[in-house]
């Protein structure tokens, strides 16, 4: 554990994507199994520990450290995990020639398995006796859920595939679905010492082919014929599988865009592939909800995905839909290879002929010129999208050539959004970030202006921690030490009122009613798109201008 | 009670019955110097007495007129001066640097300057000195700061050169007394290839050399070399790492080395990519465990985090008194690297 621990702390510090691919390849080189298949677990997202709560952390060290001390560190540190692995205090055991060798990665992972909940408190301090800062470090950015590790998926089995000869990252993507960690397989296979391993999933998840956003610079370099336009459907991508296991029995299913299988929250779907003609397949498609023939805002959808239990009525009241995009394999044979042009032919048909009610086809968009295109994003009803343009978050640009490759390529693919709603808000609270940015605030809390009890008040209705350049956090993280009114732990109230304040230019795809907040409403993906040093506070957008965004989407 | 052998005043500790400071911030007629660091050694003194050591690196630092008067001290050495005795003895620190212990009839304090007890193979090791009161530093009092082995922190400069030997390792090293120690140390955890060091280190270097401390091959790197110094290891002061002199090496990796890199926000707000924790000051359980050590009955801290050794030292029954002195800064932050050394 404390040498995968310092791995991921080296790549936390390696700012090049080629280092930390060395990094990473480097230890898979000299790390044992399991060890090295748990940590491309952990790395891929495929481990899931128990998580523990910040307050059994915080339990365990007022256990063994003076909260004076505990405080005064803690402040100066900035991060629980990290100051706690600091100043966990060193065991006797572990000090000293007889003392045993610290944990394994595996044997971390199997005890944390294993500890039944109530006894994780004490196994966890067992374990961080055991383990030196750094892997105490990285023990508890796990546990807690809170490890950023700066390394994608992607990048770790790219790493993988270095260590075997002429073995493409997407060679082992292919293959990914059906792995289970350790991967003992797998990297018997890449290190040349056993074939490739079987994928025995009958219905497997096929890694999905993404998309770059296009910038203004890009269409001088594109021909208007080569490519096919269609909407982007403002859902969430999945992917709908059906096959057949060895005893001839269907096997149905339902992936997100990530792979994860998210079946048993859309039963009603499930079904509906399961029966007749569907046979064997793989769809590419969103999933939406589809009300009386009209599809429903992204909200609506929420609504379905926010409910833990799935029952009848659930199902009733929000139908599930799949929009289909793409067929990836039919009866057996993987279409990817074929250009989008021959798949969507393919496409037509199986939705025309074999699919299933609760599936459509996502329209082509005809267009002749780039400018005509951009019309129709302006306003899709123009298009022929009608009642529906309100689930439209752009539209999707695919060469006509294209195969179907997983990741995002640059070139065959490009997604053209819409543009976003903006809004002038006030600098309300700002929290102090992670990792790289745990010593800036980074984190902010914005608000707008309404009539309160005593006159003007600000309402908060959002919070963004992204869209500034480095520079200008450095200069919001002085603005708000420079304006601070209160502190509440990691975050600091800044001055907003008539006469001081801060305006930030928000940018966000759309805005839902909300009970859960004050303010009513809740932005979807809010994020700073300018910072308005000369906009006076009193300046900044009212409450009344964001409502009436409710329910219009971009 | 009666007054105490020493005091804080605006120039630094003062102790009256012999007329002297110890390691005073402004010019003052007679001072006592712990270390040749520039915030501790200062030049423009009438007479100092320091170890032989000091004074040649303050010599080196300031040119030879860096006082009126010189003195050599010898460690352990007893030396009368006005109304008390005052002896050095080896602080561990850097090259020369030493613990100052002033008694009386009726009374002892040791001020330790800066001190560590992490083993370092260019200086003789800390002594632990009895006494009435200690005077401690304080730079890294806080118990999230404990210093790993050296040899561990070295391990992580070596492997990270067998993964790159495509690139320069820079390694940011205050030049007196880090760099020295970070080079023997790489000697001693086998590396045998040159050892480059920056302009700026050649003196000090070379000084350390003289006095016996074996470095192996150094070269000093000259401009033209940069660019071929792949997989090579270059020590410099730590403010070269951002400075244009760095990015002529091949696709350079910043490490740093310094008690700090233990708080991971502080490595990163400096732009380390590789940081190695090793410091020339005790870490907190060092500080606790030596504080002890002197069974002193009273405790002073000097400069640095001095409130949470103070709430320690209150926690065992020990009297602790934080002086806040001013003028101390920390070498082991470039902010405050002489730009002479
Ligand atoms: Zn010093
Ligand atoms: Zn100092």
């Amino acid at each position: 554990m404390n040498r995968f621990a310092e791995l991921l702390d080296r790549i936390a510090f390696e700012p090049g994507r080629n280092g930390k691919l060395r990094l990473l390849a480097d230890y898979f080189r000299h790390t044992d199994d399991p060890d090295r298949g748990w940590a491309l677990a952990a790395m891929t997202g495929a481990l899931v520990f128990r998580h523990a709560k910040p307050g059994v952390i915080r339990a365990l060290i007022a256990e063994r450290t003076d909260p004076v001390l505990f405080a005064m560190s803690y402040d100066y540190v900035g991060d629980l995990s990290e100051t706690v692995a600091l100043l966990w205090p060193h065991s006797s055991a572990a000090i000293g020639h007889n003392a045993p060798p610290p944990p394994t990665l595996s044997e971390v992972v199997e005890i944390l398995h294993e500890t039944p909940k109530a006894a994780l408190p004490q196994a966890l301090a067992a374990l961080l006796d055991q383990l030196d800062e750094t892997g105490r470090w990285a023990l508890l950015k796990l546990i807690t859920g809170a490890l950023r590790i700066g390394v994608s998926a992607r990048l770790a089995k790219t790493a993988l595939a270095s260590l075997g000869d002429d073995i493409a990252p997407n060679a082992i993507e292919e293959i990914w679905p059906g792995l289970e960690p350790p991967y003992l397989d797998l990297f018997a296979w890449v290190e040349g010492r056993a074939d490739r391993p079987r994928i025995l999933d009958p219905a497997p998840f096929r890694a999905a082919m993404l998309a770059h956003a296009i910038e203004e610079t890009n269409f001088a370099a594109l021909d208007p014929r080569d490519f096919a336009a269609e909407w982007k459907w403002d859902g969430i991508r999945v992917q709908a599988v059906v096959g057949r296991d060895v005893d001839g029995r269907r096997v149905a299913r339902l992936y997100s865009r990530t792979g994860e299988d998210i079946s048993p929250a859309f039963p009603d779907l499930i079904e509906s592939i399961c029966a007749g003609s569907f046979g064997e397949a793989a769809i590419d498609g969103e999933l939406l909800i589809v009300r009386e023939g009209r599809v429903e805002s992204f909200g609506t959808l929420q609504q379905r995905l926010n409910r833990k239990k799935v029952d009848a009525k659930l199902v009733a009241e929000f139908p599930a839909h799949v929009r289909a995009y793409d067929l990836l394999s039919e009866d057996g044979e993987d279409l990817r290879p074929l250009t989008f042009a021959q798949r969507r032919r393919k496409l037509e048909r199986f939705i025309q002929s074999r699919a299933p009610d609760r599936f459509d086809l996502s329209p082509i968009v005809p267009f002749d010129t780039w400018d005509q295109l951009a019309a129709y994003r302006r306003d899709p009803a123009s298009a022929g999208a009608l009642d529906e343009a309100g689930a439209i978050e752009g539209l999707m640009l695919k060469r006509l050539d294209s195969i179907y490759v997983p990741g995002r390529p640059t070139g065959p693919w490009w997604k053209w959004k819409r543009d976003p709603f903006t809004v002038d808000a006030v600098l309300m609270y700002a929290q102090r970030g992670h990792g790289k940015r745990s010593s800036f605030y980074s984190d902010y809390t914005f608000g707008v202006w309404r009539e309160g009890a005593e006159g003007e008040e600000l309402v908060p209705v959002g919070k963004a921690y992204f869209g500034f350049t480095d520079a200008e956090l450095k200069q919001l993280d002085k603005w708000v030490r420079d304006h601070t009114t209160n502190r509440f732990g990691p975050v600091r109230e800044v001055e907003a009122n008539r006469k001081t304040g801060l305006v930030l230019e928000v940018a966000f795809e759309g805005v839902q009613r909300s009970a859960r907040h004050k303010s009513g409403v809740a932005m979807r993906f809010p994020r700073v798109s300018r910072i308005r040093w000369d906009k006076p506070a009193r300046d900044a957008d009212r409450l009344e201008a964001v409502e009436a965004l409710v329910g219009e989407r971009k | 009670m009666a007054p105490h052998i020493l005091a804080p005043t605006p120039a630094g500790l003062y102790c009256p019955a012999g007329d002297f400071h110890i390691d005073p911030t402004r010019a003052v007629p007679r001072a006592l110097i712990t270390h040749g660091h520039s915030d501790h050694a200062r030049a423009g003194h009438g007479a100092v007495l320091a170890t032989r050591e000091t004074l040649a690196i303050m010599a080196l630092r300031y040119g030879e007129a860096f006082c009126a008067e010189r003195q050599v001290a010898a460690y352990g050495e007893r030396i009368r001066v006005g109304g008390v005795d005052v002896a050095f003895h080896p602080a561990g620190h850097v090259l020369g640097s030493a613990q100052i212990c002033v008694a009386d009839a009726r009374q002892r304090i040791v001020v330790s300057g800066d001190y560590k007890r992490q083993r370092d193979p260019t200086c003789p090791a800390f002594e632990p000195i009895s006494c009435d009161v200690f005077i401690t530093e304080a730079t890294f009092a806080l118990p999230v700061f404990r210093h790993p082995d050296t040899s561990h922190e070295v391990e992580k400069l070596l492997s990270s050169c067998r993964i790159f030997p495509d690139r320069a390792h820079l390694l940011g090293a205050y030049s007196l007394g880090k760099a020295q120690r970070m080079m023997a140390l790489i000697r001693e955890a086998g590396w045998d290839r040159p050892i480059y060091i920056h302009g700026a280190m050649e003196k000090i270097t070379d000084y350390y050399a003289s006095e016996g401390v074996d470095f192996g091959e150094i070269v000093k790197v000259s401009a033209s070399d940069r660019a071929r110094l792949a997989g090579e290891i270059v020590l410099c002061p730590p403010s070269a790492i951002q400075d244009v002199w760095s990015r002529k090496f091949p696709d350079p990796v910043a490490a740093f080395a310094s008690g700090w890199m233990r708080v991971r926000a502080r490595a990163r707000q400096r732009g380390v990519e590789l940081p190695l924790i090793v410091s020339d000051h005790a870490d907190w359980d060092d500080l606790c465990a030596t504080i002890l050590e002197t069974r002193c009955g009273e405790v002073w801290v000097t400069h640095g985090e001095a409130d949470a050794l103070a709430h320690w030292a209150s926690t065992i029954g020990l009297p602790a008194r934080p002086l806040h002195l001013v003028g101390y800064g920390d070498e082991e932050e470039a902010g405050v690297e002489a730009p002479s050394a």
